[in-house]
């Protein structure tokens, strides 16, 4: 019976919002549940067959009782719709402060780095009481970031970036699971979450490790460097693909004349896949890096894009 | 089943082998499907037990962890494509719509075979993938897991797949036709019995869904054995799309498996409280409005999968409106109790405890259905309670209910009453104690799937799998006493229950061509109650 619970513990600013759904969500469960149970014990026995034969009324039905038992459960419905809508309001928008952390996926691990360049593997390091966004994806198949004590999960999918945000809200350890069915050792795709006071988590993240930590921008720029990214993307814009500064967050017009805000998913496409959306004004001369680039190296290179602001140089 | 009176009917018309390999009598035609749905539903049955046993202690000990993923593979695949969807409509429907509307069999009798061929074949193929090693995808075959990296017979499983989803197509396709063009005189809609509004509702999601699945197993196919890049990321392709398409079927289909099953709940609540159905055309129109919302809301397996936040919105939206209909017909059936004459018989508990079980289910529906919610709880085990309760606590409840109704007219032999009772009691015990620890396991995080788990969840899992050999005791009974009854049981007069549907007007079993004369409807449907034609005699009545 060690560590035997019937509810999980609430550790992130989220969960009371979930945990508040829920309990009303069993009231109004119990009730109607109660509701038709003891109407179905009461006419069995109140109606039961006696000897003698029927003196059953030929009722067909009333307009106004479906009217009732239609409006009331639809009302409900929408009470709990808005409700739910509401909190996944909340956990679709990261607060702009939050603390960066990338993840990838992989049968059967789950791969992060912190933006100051600590590594960790199926563990995940956090201050309490600042809010941390996970930029995920996945090298392999669909995986899912799960952590039950915050309410909160996300799929990791390959090809594609997906995020997800949390602020814990007491120190501690938590379970870290991969919630998509990924293959033989995805039972084995844990981790745990370990929620740090602001001061312990500072001290952790400067920690020494193999390899030293070096942030995650610095990282970028070397493979900016090793691939000759700027060759052509100059910083003062006479290259032949456009300078890159400033251009995260920023809305580009494409040569097709749409428009798209340029964020990660963007720059991983432009990265891998050059010529599925080439801004207005450039040729499609820029070679794929697909297979030559790791999911990491990817994000990190991208980290190094976020970094440049517009007007500063740049190599 | 030699009848010494002489009396000819279908089950002894003829008893070569042929006559039952070659008949097209849709009464035959539904017990080749009895025999066929429940050796799979034992088979199904079989790696869940594998299942249990696994997750009775924390660690993977019982199977490997690649075994272990194959059983609930299997177990769902056998479980949904090969026993719930053809569960009521191929057996009960099968036998009962012609009989219900007068008439002498489906509008496509040759066509009725050829559906249970093609059922055969495609669990033909399926059991080859099984003996010769297996699935491990999930019964759902996420992209890029089925395409690109399991080692195991996915092709072989998704040509199963996609035949008996023919049989499906054509059972549908029957069903329609039938209704349509071959109602007895006088037999309105309006007079329709509402399983045969059911069935019609169900036909239209096999008839309209069941190609879409065809479509998304044939592309699995193609991506995984041609490589051509429709799902993988790495070959251009886009894994969410295989999601949407696999649930556009997927999620209708959970209505295919629940709709018959409210069919069966409406004859039995009202031949046994002796009461006019409360609100048919509600209930009519419900089973109508379930099958057009249950096309709108696949999205809502896919909330933390990626899809727009948007799309999330209106797919959680549109899954609220579907719980209205369900809540209609729920409330209707109680308020069919009310002032009636209510008889204890087996066929009724079972209808009562699907009514229980339903209810839950329903209501954990919403759970789901509310987006921040759902968050937490996709994909964990509060998801596999729910659809259990829905899926064997709604649909399995109301099938056996069925048989149990019905089973005189098909065999002509009444079952040990006692024994039915008995069975329905643990069948409800055991289910519960099966499933409802798996509502506090989902909450507390415990992801479905999983080999192995931490230890805090082993108590509610020993619980689990304690009810579940309740529960396979539960299933054994019937199966013991059916049986025993086609021998020993009494033989069953033509109205047993004194019921008022047309298949009652005939005898037990009924002639091949199922009435002597062409029945004329003059009266609504469940013409129960003391002016209707079916007024309980006094004989009839329980002491």
């Amino acid at each position: 019976m060690i560590g035997f619970r019937l509810f999980p513990e609430q550790a992130s600013t989220i969960a009371p919002q979930v945990d508040a759904l829920l309990f009303f969500l069993i009231g109004l469960s119990l009730f109607f549940s109660l509701l038709i149970a003891g109407l179905i014990v009461v006419f069995m026995v109140r109606y039961r067959r006696r000897p003698g034969g029927d003196h059953v009324p030929d009722i067909h039905g009333s307009l106004a009782l479906e009217g009732l038992w239609t409006a009331i459960p639809f009302v409900l419905a929408m009470t709990v719709f808005f409700w739910g809508a509401s909190i996944f309001a909340t956990m679709q928008r990261p607060p702009d402060n939050a603390l960066e952390v990338h993840v990838v996926g992989k049968q059967w691990m789950w791969k992060l780095q912190h933006m100051e360049g600590r590594r960790e593997i199926n563990e995940l390091h956090v201050p309490v009481g600042r809010a941390v966004k996970l930029l995920m994806t996945s090298e392999d198949v669909i995986h899912s970031f799960y952590v039950p004590e915050f309410r909160v999960k996300q799929d990791a999918v390959p090809g594609r970036y997906s995020s997800i945000w949390f602020e814990a809200t007491k120190p501690g350890t938590y379970h870290l699971f991969c919630a998509e069915y990924c293959g033989t050792l995805h039972s084995g795709m844990i981790g745990r979450i370990v929620a740090m006071e602001p001061a312990a988590f500072e001290a952790w993240l400067g920690g020494r490790q193999a390899g030293a930590n070096v942030p995650i921008e610095v990282d970028g720029e070397g493979i900016f460097r090793a691939q000759g990214c700027g060759t052509c993307h100059r910083a003062d814009g006479s290259g032949q693909g456009p300078a890159l500064q400033g251009v995260f967050g920023k809305t580009v017009t494409l040569a097709s004349g749409q428009t798209l805000v340029a964020d990660e998913g963007y720059l991983r496409e432009s990265i891998l896949d050059p010529n599925a959306q080439i801004v207005a004004g450039y040729t499609s001369v820029m070679p794929t890096f697909q297979g030559l680039l790791s999911e990491e190296d990817v994000m990190r290179l991208i980290a190094y894009v976020k970094s440049l602001k517009a007007g500063e140089g740049g190599s | 089943m030699s009848e010494p009176d002489g009396r000819r009917h279908y089950l002894n018309v003829d008893y070569g082998v042929r006559s039952w390999l070659l008949t097209t009598d849709h009464k035959r035609i539904a017990i080749l499907y009895l025999c066929s749905i429940t050796a799979m539903f034992i088979l199904g049955g079989l790696f869940a037990v594998g299942i249990r046993l696994e997750l009775l202690t924390p660690q993977g000990d019982f199977v490997q962890a690649d075994t272990y993923n194959k059983l609930f593979t299997m177990h769902g695949v056998v479980m949904v494509f090969f026993f719930l969807i053809p569960s009521i409509p191929a057996v009960l429907g099968n036998f009962l719509v012609p009989m219900m509307i007068g008439a002498r069999d489906l509008a496509f009798p040759r066509i009725n075979l050829l559906s249970w061929y093609l059922y055969v074949l495609g669990a033909l193929f399926t059991l080859f993938a099984m003996i010769t090693g297996g699935v491990d995808t999930g019964w759902t075959f996420y992209t890029p897991y089925s395409t690109a990296s399991s080692a195991t017979n996915v092709m072989p499983t998704a040509i199963g797949i996609f035949i008996t989803g023919f049989s499906s197509i054509l059972t549908g396709l029957n069903f329609i036709a039938t209704i349509h063009t071959m109602r007895a005189p006088g037999l309105t809609w309006f007079r329709l019995p509402l399983f045969v509004w059911a069935h019609y509702a169900t036909s239209l999601i096999m008839v309209l869904g069941t190609p879409v699945i065809a479509i998304t197993v044939a592309l699995v196919g193609l991506e995984r054995g041609l490589h051509i890049g429709i799902f993988d990321p790495a070959l251009g392709g886009d894994p969410i799309l295989f999601q949407h398409l696999f649930w556009f079927y997927s999620h209708p289909a959970v209505y295919i498996m629940i709709l018959p099953g409210m069919g069966v709940i409406s004859e039995v609540v009202t031949c046994f409280a002796r009461r006019r159905i409360y609100g048919y055309g509600f209930i009519a129109a419900s089973s109508l409005m379930i099958a057009l919302l249950g096309f709108l809301v696949w999205g809502h397996h896919m909330f933390v999968s990626g899809q727009s936040q948007y799309a999330a919105l209106v797919f959680s939206f549109l899954s609220f409106f579907v719980a209205i209909p369900s809540a209609v017909k729920v409330f209707n059936w109680t308020a069919t109790l009310y002032r009636g004459s209510i008889a204890w018989d087996s066929p009724m508990l079972y209808a009562l405890g699907f009514m229980g079980l339903f209810t839950i289910g329903g209501l954990t529906g919403l759970f789901l259905a509310a987006l921040g919610l759902d968050v937490h709880v996709h994909d964990t085990y509060f998801v596999v309670a729910h659809f259990h309760y829905i899926m064997v606590g709604g649909t399995i409840m109301a099938y056996l209910g069925g048989v149990h109704f019905w089973w005189p007219k098909i065999t002509g032999r009444m079952y040990p009453e006692a024994l039915a009772k008995v069975s329905g009691f643990v069948i409800f015990l055991g289910f519960n104690l099966t499933f409802f620890p798996q509502f506090i396991l989902g909450y507390l995080g415990m992801p479905r799937r999983y080999h192995s788990y931490p230890d805090e969840f082993q108590v509610l899992n020993v619980f689990s799998t304690a009810g579940a050999s309740i529960l396979g005791v539960g299933y054994l009974l019937p199966l013991c006493y059916f049986l025993w009854s086609l021998r020993y049981g009494a033989k069953a007069p033509a109205n047993p229950w004194n019921a008022a549907g047309l298949e009652w007007q005939t005898l037990s079993p009924p002639p091949t061509e199922n009435f002597e004369t062409t029945p004329v409807v003059t009266t609504d449907a469940y013409d129960y109650g003391p002016d209707g034609a079916r007024a309980t005699p006094p004989e009839a009545a329980v002491a």
